[in-house]
């Protein structure tokens, strides 16, 4: 903090921190906000870093929400204010290759504190968009990025390594001879890693200058991102779908460990009325000794049906693998994926390597003569087909949008289907708001199988844990 | 108010240095804060960061002593708190033949017949105590109800023996491996420490304070190549611990550089699984014989 604060300033603000925490999906109450005041109240305003882990420790209650935490520390306690020093330091002249050199060197380096005052260069130097006293005006990680194009550095700073030039000793492989070290090969990794630690510290300069002159609450609404677990599946780009993918394992070890909970107090018996009246006719109508219903002797079928058009390929890769990575919670798991034909893909979901997505579009037949979804159709080819796979103990998921094309619904395949099956669900990535608008069915489906909005990782880990039969 | 006699972050710091745990940043001021503001410290993360190793070190630097309670699924009651001494009840019981009830039943319920259990233990200390509750999440939910009222007022009630209050507050650190979701109200007591992978920099001083011997240059690829392991998705990534049995082993294999053959033959040390080996070996060119530079 470069300015001394005075105490209602600093609770002002910091109520202000936690409304915009709250506002992302970090649940923390006023005990916490209290917490988080005795926090500074004993490490005190000086140093910045030690502040932030503080308040973290108060704030932030489980792992996965640092991220989020971090970058809205960044906006409410910046590390100053207007240009930083290595931007007044610079030199009047520095154009794009002066930067570009100065760029190459910290990647090379390897030097944290070197990237950072690049990347408040830059951001000053390449990023401001619109007028500058205006309140549209601002600036832009993208359009810094787009001029400064780190990624074409890489071999610039691969090759200042090997020269030695890098410094502290991360050069010394060339000093020992010829031997062939396992190590230079990480080289290309480490600079790729400095090249994406760069764009997040130019992401994070851009939003702390724009955030000085149009507002903090503005910046923090749009361009701090939502914690995983909220990411949007509809809208999620690669990158945020990569990232789901990694939570997949721990995500299904917590969800089999609610589930087993949920079977062992479903097993340890409701009590059977019927049998229990019958058993104390014997002590004069009184029920001495209470008659437990039979648990279920087994675990429960599986059957996924996934829509994998392109719209909402990404929601159901990711609940294919989460099943599958759950499959020990279940006798049997199968798994079907349509766009307008079924068929059925159990085998490659179980097979891990290569991406899911364009091995099922290779290797199952999905589509008939023409590539937009038809639920309808599907349907009716699994009512067809591969009825035989529901039984009295299946229960059938079925994920997509119901974005039909202006098909035949088909509604009476789905009911032969929901007929044999123990429980029908349907899972819709989509906002329930914009269920029936354009070509979407969603409420004629509704009305046949309870349907279920399904839009991030939040709500399909409550929906397995709470609903799903065990 | 503080539970330990800590002055600043850096004194936590300096103090953990000196019993053999590097902390970084965020371990020491979360420390200081839960010793400061007397609250239980829930430490999450992978396993093999330095979670229980953790609460040894703060014991160890303020020479406080270290109560442990494991959990497990079915720890209940009886393990954790207290537990009157049947037996020896019983024993005493026939040997006072003549005695009238009430004098009996007043001397069986006494200090004498009661087995204190690690959260008992920790809260009747005298001295300075560090209370360790390792792995939360693998005990039941009723266990967490139990903790929420001994963290909450450190006190015990016996009923036979009235409400026992601690005369000093013992640090308390809870481990988890997030296995389970502890209940809200438990977080909401608790400061909250993820203890990650550590920064390289700090990774290669642990490494060369644990294992002194290895060369300096050996040392910092060894972590390179950690590093390197983990941003491959692997089935379980090395934590620290597996890093430093690997300086260890390649201490004794005599290694003094990293090639080919030492990390193909001694992969298995930091990795686990057969998958994530095969992964490896394929990722880092192993299976190579002559390395393309």
């Amino acid at each position: 903090m470069t300015a001394p604060v005075t105490d209602g300033d600093l609770a002002s603000r910091l109520v202000e921190f936690v409304g915009a925490l709250r506002s992302k999906g970090i649940p923390a109450g006023p005990s916490e906000t209290v917490d988080a005041a005795s926090v500074i109240d004993v490490l005190g305003l000086d140093r910045r870093e030690l502040l932030r882990e503080g308040l973290a420790s108060a704030l932030v209650r489980r792992g996965g929400q640092r991220e989020v935490f971090d970058m809205t520390f960044d906006l409410f306690f910046p590390a100053g204010t207007g240009a930083t020093q290595a931007v007044l330091d610079r030199d009047e002249e520095m154009n794009l290759d002066d930067l570009r050199d100065l760029l190459a060197m910290a990647l090379a380096d390897d030097d944290a504190r070197a990237l950072e005052q690049v990347a408040e260069i830059a951001v000053d130097l390449l990023g401001q968009v619109g007028d500058p006293d205006s309140p549209t005006g601002g600036w832009s990680a993208y359009q810094t990025l787009e001029r400064l194009r780190p990624q074409t550095m890489l071999v610039q700073a691969l090759g200042l390594r090997g020269q030695g030039a890098g410094g502290q000793g991360r050069g010394q492989s060339q000093g020992q001879g010829s031997t062939p070290q396992v190590t230079d090969r990480l080289e290309r990794d480490e600079v790729r890693r400095n090249v994406e630690r760069f764009r997040q510290m130019v992401a994070a300069e851009a939003r702390r200058r724009t955030a000085e002159q149009r507002g903090r609450e503005v910046v923090t609404r749009h361009a701090v991102r939502q914690g995983s677990d909220r990411i949007d599946f509809l809208s999620a780009n690669r990158q945020q779908l990569e990232e789901l993918r990694t939570t997949i394992r721990p995500l299904s070890r917590k969800l089999a460990t609610r589930l087993a909970a949920r079977r062992r107090r479903a097993q340890r018996g409701r009590i059977d009325i019927r049998r229990t009246l019958r058993r104390s006719m014997g002590t004069g109508g009184v029920p001495l000794r209470p008659a437990y219903a039979k648990p279920h002797p087994a675990r429960p079928e599986l059957v996924l049906l996934c829509d994998v058009s392109g719209s909402v390929s990404g929601f159901s890769s990711f609940t294919m693998l989460l099943v599958q990575a759950l499959s020990d919670q279940f006798s049997k798991v199968r798994v079907f994926a349509f766009v307008n034909a079924m068929d059925e893909v159990t085998d490659i979901v179980k097979d891990t390597s290569g991406d899911l997505g364009t091995r099922i579009s290779q290797e199952a037949r999905i589509t008939k003569w023409h590539t937009s979804s038809d639920y309808g159709e599907a349907l009716g080819d699994f009512a067809e087909q591969y009825l035989e796979a529901v039984g009295p103990r299946t229960s059938v998921l079925i994920l997509g949008d119901a974005r039909n094309n202006n098909q035949d619904p088909n509604l009476g395949a789905l009911h032969d289907i929901a007929q044999r099956s123990r429980r029908l669900f349907w899972l819709n990535p989509e906002n329930h708001l914009r269920w029936g608008l354009g070509d979407s069915i969603a409420p004629v489906y509704a009305d046949v199988v309870e349907m279920h909005e399904c839009c991030n990782v939040d709500q399909l880990s409550r929906f397995i844990t709470r609903l799903l039969p065990v | 108010m503080s539970t330990m006699d800590f002055t600043s972050v850096d004194d936590v710091k300096k103090r953990l240095e000196e019993v053999g745990y590097l902390a970084s940043d965020a371990v020491a001021t979360t420390v200081y804060l839960a010793s400061e503001l007397g609250k239980p410290l829930l430490v999450e993360g992978p396993a093999g960061v330095g979670k229980t190793e953790l609460s040894r070190a703060v014991a160890e630097a303020c020479d406080a002593s270290l109560v442990r309670l494991q959990c497990y699924e079915g720890v209940d009651e009886a393990r954790a708190l207290y537990e009157w001494n049947h037996a020896k009840q019983l024993l005493r019981i026939t040997a006072g033949r003549d005695e009238t009830w009430d004098e009996a039943r007043t001397d069986i319920f006494s200090e004498e017949f009661l087995l204190p259990r690690p959260l008992l233990t920790a809260i009747r200390n005298d001295g300075p105590t560090v209370l360790l509750v390792d792995e939360t999440d693998k005990a039941d939910v009723e266990i967490e109800g139990l903790l929420l009222e001994v963290l909450g007022d450190f006190q015990v009630t016996v009923p036979e023996l009235g409400t026992i209050v601690a005369t000093r507050k013992p640090f308390v650190v809870l481990t988890s491996n997030a296995t389970r979701e502890l209940s809200e109200a438990l977080r909401r007591r608790c400061l909250f420490l993820h203890v990650d992978f550590p920064e390289a920099d700090l990774e290669e001083r642990i490494v060369r304070l644990k294992v002194p011997d290895l060369d300096e240059t050996l040392a910092a690829s060894v972590v390179r190549v950690v590093n390197a392991l983990r941003a491959l998705p692997l089935r379980k990534a090395p934590s620290i611990a597996e890093t430093i049995d690997w300086a260890r082993t390649l201490l004794a294999l005599g290694a003094d550089i990293l090639d080919d053959e030492v990390v193909r033959d001694s992969l298995g040390v930091i990795l686990k699984h057969a998958d994530d080996v095969a992964k490896a070996r394929s990722s880092l060119d192993l299976d190579q014989v002559l390395s393309p530079s």
